[in-house]
């Protein structure tokens, strides 16, 4: 009995599942419509039914069936039921159904929220996961907003799975709510360095697709992610990261410079086709950032053509398309080394892959040159012949015209050459470019003035012939042509030949089936033709050849006025009615040729396309404000909104048209526009509408087909061929001519230089055929600077362009349903909304520094001039004590900088080499205090002293070149959260804008070292081995030339600089580079360094030859290298889970230290920490927080720093103590300095 | 990102879609004709990028597929995916159904739409590369089916 039960709910359960289905519709096929239709009506039976499991079986097959196009959103209700079964099995077939059909129209969402909340947090980490899949496609504003703060802390969930799928589903909720992103990119920030691959990639995965919409936001990035670059080897995360560097180098070359080196290493090294192309992308993309400044890297072009090259060789088609895709890219900044290559490509042009030839097209635009672009448009003119797609063609056409028209005709030496070209192209059936073909003749007929009578005996054949062009085109634009034919020889048609036969031409009764605007043109400019034989036969007496003409028209013209078209049957008309006149006075004798060509005088000039927008608006000119009275309310009562305005404020009627609100101007202004669209009258932006010839049912028109294998050649038109071998024996005559020239000079200068052949013949000396008068077009007068911004308005990622360097503030924290506990909140976090709320205004040290760094970018002529005041400012700061600079500084904060006499700036090198000297020699006292007991002006005196020490630095570099004023607050900016690089402790703590510090000098050259995110080790290959690379600016102060530097340092039994192999311990590394006078240049050494516990000092030596124009002497400069303990540890952000966990273990050794008489507000102590020390906050509770850093050789670092009165502790906690020892002994060295 | 997954077989039958942007049911299946017509029309031995599809995306879109015995698989993505790396993808996609049906034919694929989604969902979610380790993928499959399987037999037990 219970059996049957059981067998009994599982066969209605079960009666039809998906694979029933799918097998009865395959049995149906010849009903298959009818047959789901009934299925559809067992659904809705299912669906009724309170078995969950019937429903999620009859949700499956909607899900089957939405796949074959059925709309099943009826079911929404029954999915979301599904959705919250508390089975996996059921749920999972719920989110799917969802995902497939939900959108944000989908009302029963907003049913769903709590449901996925529940299933967000559930312990089952599958119900998590496929809730978090689900939600990803169908997430709207809503649900991002309500559920940000539950995806955060999935974020960090125990289980990978998990964390990868939230950090992926985060770029979604960011597209819909654009607010979460500032509090939740700490944490995303923190995934790029999670220890599972699979949570790394996603985050990778999630930066890049935000950064590639709004790149500057994420400069600040960049060493993070070069760090993952040289260390990670998944390729799926390499490409996504090299990518990323692509669309980042065009804001910062610096970057690029640096990226250059490992993508190189990348591209000779990898396996991977995927991953070699992205890098040579990627240095392409470098490359073309770098074009300005950086003229050095041709053998980075020639690797990348060179790997390029091999990619289009390949017989794999996906790689030859690939290749040729970049190589468009190199094109544009680097033709020439593209150009050498021709062969290649024009060998891709006869691929059999049309996507191929499209791309090889694409790259034939940067290789033409004055010399070879005939010869190019030949052999694409034979592939016009030969291509059988009418898509292709119309692409080839499109390129021809591309490419000879570019840069305004740059290329093109023969004119007849190119207008035979278009003519050919008229032979084209089929193609949509005729209006393209036109405009081109019109171009050049116009501006080309000594074509002119060239263009208009061709035009005049091609109207003469015009029954090839026209008798099986109706469809399409070809004869489009004849418009331009027809406007050509009525123009300038003083130009013409026969201009009797020509308007005979023109008015032949098969005219009448043209398209009406092109009608329009030919009985228009048959006026003008008119005129011209008027004008011919003047002064003859009874000219019977006038009147011949005149009799013409009227013969004609009639067939035209009765034309349906509105423009032809007007100018037909009135042109009839003018003849008639005409005749009438020619009968009696009069002369009327003058008064006829009067009609037609004057020169039409060329228009800039942009002319009528650049038109400025006169001053006090408002285009929306009403000319006369508005009109009254009645005068368009079917209009509603007015009927509207009208009830709600009709008190204000008479005022509203003063003051009338943005909404309503939009909507005036959209009325307008119908109305212009609606007026046959309103001159439109484009002359030749196609809106006439468009008329329905012109497609159906029987055609009749004519046989045009045989290639067309019009009776007396000249081929292009013929113009091409003119062209090449006349270059040949002047090149035989030129050489006779120089052979005259040579005889003249007898011999005495023997001079090489003239070489390959260049650009220069190719001259075009006849004098070309290009007349440029014209602009109106004062017309406004270019106004192209055309950004889509609609984008999505617009919202997202969001500064993520700002700290956050108070408001901005995702919304948490107030009765959940609080999420974790990461660091970043933490440090914000305890900081913020006590004084908005207080900024802590690290902020203000990247405040610092927007101001710096803001503009450069801002800074220049407030350089010019620092360096005065420098001064004072020699001369005067400390508290005046400060004051005087104050002062300078709150007056804006003025401007300072030319003395003044032009600040006595000597001083200025003086404050070198002594902060190179002897370490300075510290300007750095602040000044705490007067905790309102604490902002600004801080803020005003790092700038004092940034001027101080700036000051060293400075001199006479400026150099590297700008050099690395980029590199820096990547350290944004503390991440301030390894200072020497020596050279006094550096200012937040620099890394370079000065290492040594002397009146010829200056030493400058960087260090810190250079610092990196090789944990794979010796545990116990670190390599560290420091990168030295040497700069040339003297007036002579520099060279055969060489670079050594005493080797200690810890640290070694690293020689090349077979290079003896103490030999000297030579500088690959010399210096002329007042250049500057990097050069980068490694060291290995056994143990980083202790600190080290390196003691080196540079030697070079000093060459003037007279004498050249050896010199010597000795210098040391400081590496402190501090320099080793990396900023490294810690959870405090992770970190409660890591002081739990036991493993770690505990050491403290008191710093007594600290009068400085905690959190710029911690900042300060932070800052010098590499140290990161991990928690922080009123005046006790806890800190933590690693070392490049994965010691921990902990500290718990407390406060009270005037006293700092710090307990500090490593696994490493004395390396411990010495940190801590650093800060205090840095606070003693205080 | 990845706008969309299609599978078809080679008389554009869907076998699976995946749109990651909504279109309507009408649009959806104008798609795949108008992919279906792109991809169709070429030869095996030509590449495997096509541009122009001028439903989805426009010019920053490409279509990248792969075509298999009596199925093709086209993935239409944005110029932030690599087109190489798509392919390897499909690859990938490709080689996990054959793991998990274990010699894969178009018949498993229109018998088992909802198990082919549930694999997908483990490559890409929400237009993104979710994983690329495919016995990471398959893994995680196996794991979620054996989940499902276990739920059955307590159901059934449910009633012994």
């Amino acid at each position: 009995m219970a059996l049957k039960i059981v067998k009994g709910s599982i066969d209605r359960m079960f009666d039809k599942n998906l694979q029933d289905l799918v097998r009865g519709i395959r049995n149906h096929k010849d009903d298959e419509a009818k047959y789901i239709s009934t299925c559809i009506d067992e659904i809705k039976q299912e669906l009724k039914q309170d078995n969950i499991a019937v429903k999620a079986n009859a949700v499956c097959k909607l899900t089957y069936l939405q796949m074959l196009g059925y709309d099943v959103s009826w079911a929404a209700f029954n999915i979301v039921e599904v959705m919250s079964s508390s089975k996996f099995t059921y749920k999972r077939i719920g989110y799917l159904a969802a995902s497939q059909c939900f959108h944000e129209g989908t009302d029963v969402i907003m049913l769903t929220t709590n449901q996925i909340r529940k299933d967000l947090s559930s312990p089952n980490q599958y119900d998590t996961g496929v809730a978090l899949t689900g939600l990803s496609c169908f997430v709207t504003p809503d649900l991002a907003r309500d559920l940000a703060n539950d995806i955060m802390t999935l974020m960090s969930h125990t289980k990978p799975y998990i964390r990868k799928k939230a950090v992926l589903i985060m770029y979604k909720v960011f597209l819909k709510y654009p607010e979460s992103l500032r509090p939740a990119f700490p944490r995303l920030k923190e995934k790029l360095e999670d220890p599972d691959p699979g949570v790394q990639s996603a985050a990778v995965n999630v930066i890049c697709e935000l950064a590639r919409r709004n790149p500057k936001n994420y400069l600040s990035l960049a060493p993070l992610f070069f760090k993952l670059m040289t260390s990670s080897t998944n390729n799926w995360v390499l490409i996504k990261i090299i990518k990323l560097f692509g669309a980042l180098t065009p804001l910062e070359p610096r970057l690029g410079k640096k990226l250059i080196e490992p993508l190189t290493n990348l591209i000779h090294s990898t396996s991977a086709m995927s991953l070699l192309y992205e890098c040579v992308n990627t240095v392409i993309a470098v490359l073309i950032s770098l074009s300005s400044g950086m003229p050095n890297h041709s053998a980075s072009i020639q690797l990348c053509v060179q790997k390029l090259r091999i990619l289009i060789e390949d017989s794999d088609q996906n790689l030859k398309y690939l290749g040729l895709l970049a190589m468009s890219k190199i094109l544009k900044t680097h033709p020439k080394s593209v150009q050498s290559h021709k062969d290649l490509i024009l060998q891709c042009l006869d691929d059999k892959d049309e996507s191929i030839r499209l791309r090889a097209l694409d790259l034939l635009y940067g290789m033409v040159s004055k010399k070879n672009l005939m010869e190019i448009v030949k052999k694409l003119m034979l592939h016009v012949d030969k291509a059988e797609g009418t898509t292709y063609r119309d692409e080839l056409l499109t390129k021809i015209i591309d490419i000879c028209s570019q840069s305004n005709f740059q290329y093109i030496t023969n004119f007849e050459w190119y207008i035979s070209i278009l003519v050919e192209l008229t032979r084209l059936e089929g193609t949509r470019h005729g209006h393209l073909i036109a405009s081109q003749m019109l171009d050049v007929a116009i501006r080309v003035k000594a074509i002119r009578g060239f263009a208009v005996a061709q035009m005049a054949t091609l109207l003469d012939n015009a029954h090839l062009l026209t008798g099986n085109t109706q469809r399409n634009g070809i004869c489009e042509v004849l418009y331009a034919a027809a406007w050509i020889c009525g123009e300038f048609s003083e130009h013409l030949e026969d201009p009797m036969q020509t308007l005979e031409a023109m008015l032949r009764p098969k005219v009448a089936t043209l398209p009406g605007h092109i009608q329009a043109v030919y009985v228009q400019n048959a006026a003008k033709l008119f005129a011209t034989v008027l004008r011919k036969h003047d002064g003859e007496t009874e000219s019977q050849a006038a009147q011949e003409t005149s009799q013409l028209l009227i013969d004609r013209l009639p067939l035209f006025v009765q034309s349906a078209n509105l423009e032809v049957q007007e100018r037909a008309s009135c042109i009839l009615q003018l003849v008639k006149y005409i005749q009438k006075l020619q009968q009696k004798n009069v002369e009327v040729a003058e008064e006829v060509t009067a009609l037609f005088a004057g020169e039409l000039n060329p228009v800039a396309p942009k002319a009528q927008k650049k038109v400025p608006i006169p001053e006090g000119l408002d285009l929306d404000a009403w000319i006369n009275e508005p009109p009254s309310e009645s005068e368009s009562e079917d209009e509603k909104p007015k009927a509207v305005f009208a009830k709600e404020e009709p008190k204000h009627s008479r005022s509203r048209h003063t003051e009338v609100d943005e909404k309503e101007l939009a909507r005036r202004r959209e009325v307008r526009k119908q109305e212009q669209a609606n007026n046959p009258f309103y001159i439109k932006a484009s002359p030749s509408s196609q809106k006439v010839y468009d008329a329905p049912g012109v497609e159906h028109i029987p055609v009749v087909q004519i046989d045009l294998s045989v290639p067309l050649k019009v009776p007396g038109m000249p081929m292009s061929d013929q113009y091409l071998k003119l062209e090449v024996e006349r270059r040949q005559k002047e090149k035989a001519e030129r050489k006779k020239k120089e052979k005259k000079k040579k005889r003249e200068k007898r011999g005495k230089e023997r001079k090489a052949d003239s070489g390959p013949e260049s650009e220069e000396d190719i001259t075009p055929a006849h004098q070309v008068d290009i007349v440029t077009e014209e602009m109106p007068e004062n017309a406004l600077p270019s106004d192209d911004d055309d950004k889509d308005p609609n984008d999505p990622h617009k919202a997202l362009d969001i500064d993520l360097d700002k700290p956050l503030a108070d408001s901005e924290k995702l919304p948490v349903r107030t009765h959940r506990p609080e999420a974790l909140k990461s660091p970043a976090e933490d440090r914000d909304s305890e900081s913020v709320p006590q004084e908005t205004k207080k900024k802590s040290g690290k902020e203000k520094k990247k405040d610092k760094e927007k101001d710096r970018k803001r503009s450069k002529e801002e800074k220049k001039k407030k350089k010019k005041h620092k360096e005065v400012e420098e001064e004072l700061l020699e001369s005067q004590p400390e508290e005046a600079v400060q004051s005087e500084e104050t002062k300078e904060a709150a007056a804006p900088p003025t401007s300072t006499s030319a003395e003044e700036v032009t600040a006595p090198s000597s001083a200025a080499a003086a404050v070198d000297t002594s902060s190179a020699a002897a370490p300075e006292s510290e300007p750095d205090e602040p000044k705490d007991t007067e905790p309102e002006d604490t902002k600004s005196s801080k803020h005003k002293k790092k700038k004092q020490k940034k001027e101080k630095e700036e000051k060293e570099k400075k001199k006479k070149k400026r150099h590297h004023h700008h050099h690395q607050h980029h590199s820096d900016a990547g350290g944004e959260d503390s991440v301030q690089n390894g200072t020497v402790e020596e050279e006094e703590p550096l200012p937040p804008m620099s890394n370079y510090s000065l290492l040594a000098e002397n009146s010829y050259i200056k030493m400058m070292k960087e260090d810190a995110d250079q610092v990196y080790d090789i944990q794979g290959n010796h545990q116990d081995e670190s390599k560290v690379v420091v990168s030295v600016i040497f700069e040339n102060k003297s007036d002579s030339f520099l060279k055969s530097m060489e670079f050594n340092v005493l080797d200690s039994l810890n640290s070694k600089l690293q020689r090349p192999e077979g290079a003896g311990a103490h030999d000297s590394l030579t500088v690959p580079f010399q210096l002329p006078p007042g250049v500057s240049n990097e050069a980068r050494f490694v060291f290995s360094v056994q143990s980083i516990i202790m600190p080290q000092k390196l003691k080196g030596t540079l030697t070079f030859i000093v060459k003037s124009d007279e004498s050249s002497t050896h010199e010597k400069l000795d210098f040391k290298l400081h590496f402190t303990c501090t320099s080793y540890l990396i900023t490294t952000p810690c959870y405090s889970d992770a970190y409660a966990k890591l002081l739990e273990s036991g493993d770690l050794k505990g050491s403290s230290l008191r710093l007594e008489g600290i009068n400085m507000p905690f959190h710029h102590l911690l900042a300060r920490i932070c800052f010098h020390h590499h140290f990161s906050v991990v928690e922080r509770i009123d005046s006790c927080a806890s800190m933590y850093s690693r070392s490049i050789q994965g010691h921990h670092v902990c500290l718990l720093v407390k406060t009270s009165d005037q006293t700092v502790s710090i307990d500090a906690k490593c696994d490493e103590p004395s390396l411990l020892g010495n940190v801590l002994d650093e800060i205090k060295q840095t606070f003693s300095k205080c | 990102m990845i706008k969309a997954i299609l599978i078809f077989n080679n008389h554009g039958k869907p076998r699976l879609i995946r749109f990651y942007q909504y279109f309507a049911e009408d649009m959806q299946q104008q798609i795949i004709r108008e992919t279906f017509h792109l991809v169709s029309k070429r030869d095996d031995n030509v590449c495997n990028f096509l541009e122009g599809g001028s439903l989805i995306g426009g010019s920053d879109y490409k279509l990248i597929y792969r075509h298999y015995a009596t199925l093709y698989f086209v993935f239409c993505v944005d110029s932030s995916e690599s087109e190489l790396g798509i392919l390897d993808l499909i690859q990938v996609f490709v080689e996990t159904l054959d793991k998990c049906f274990e010699n894969v034919c178009e018949l498993d694929l229109i018998f088992h739409m909802d198990k082919v989604h549930y694999i997908l969902q483990e490559v890409v979610m929400g237009g993104m590369v979710l994983e690329t380790n495919m016995n990471e993928i398959v893994a995680q499959v196996e794991l979620q089916n054996r989940m499902e399987k276990s739920e059955v037999r307590t159901f059934l037990n449910s009633f012994l």
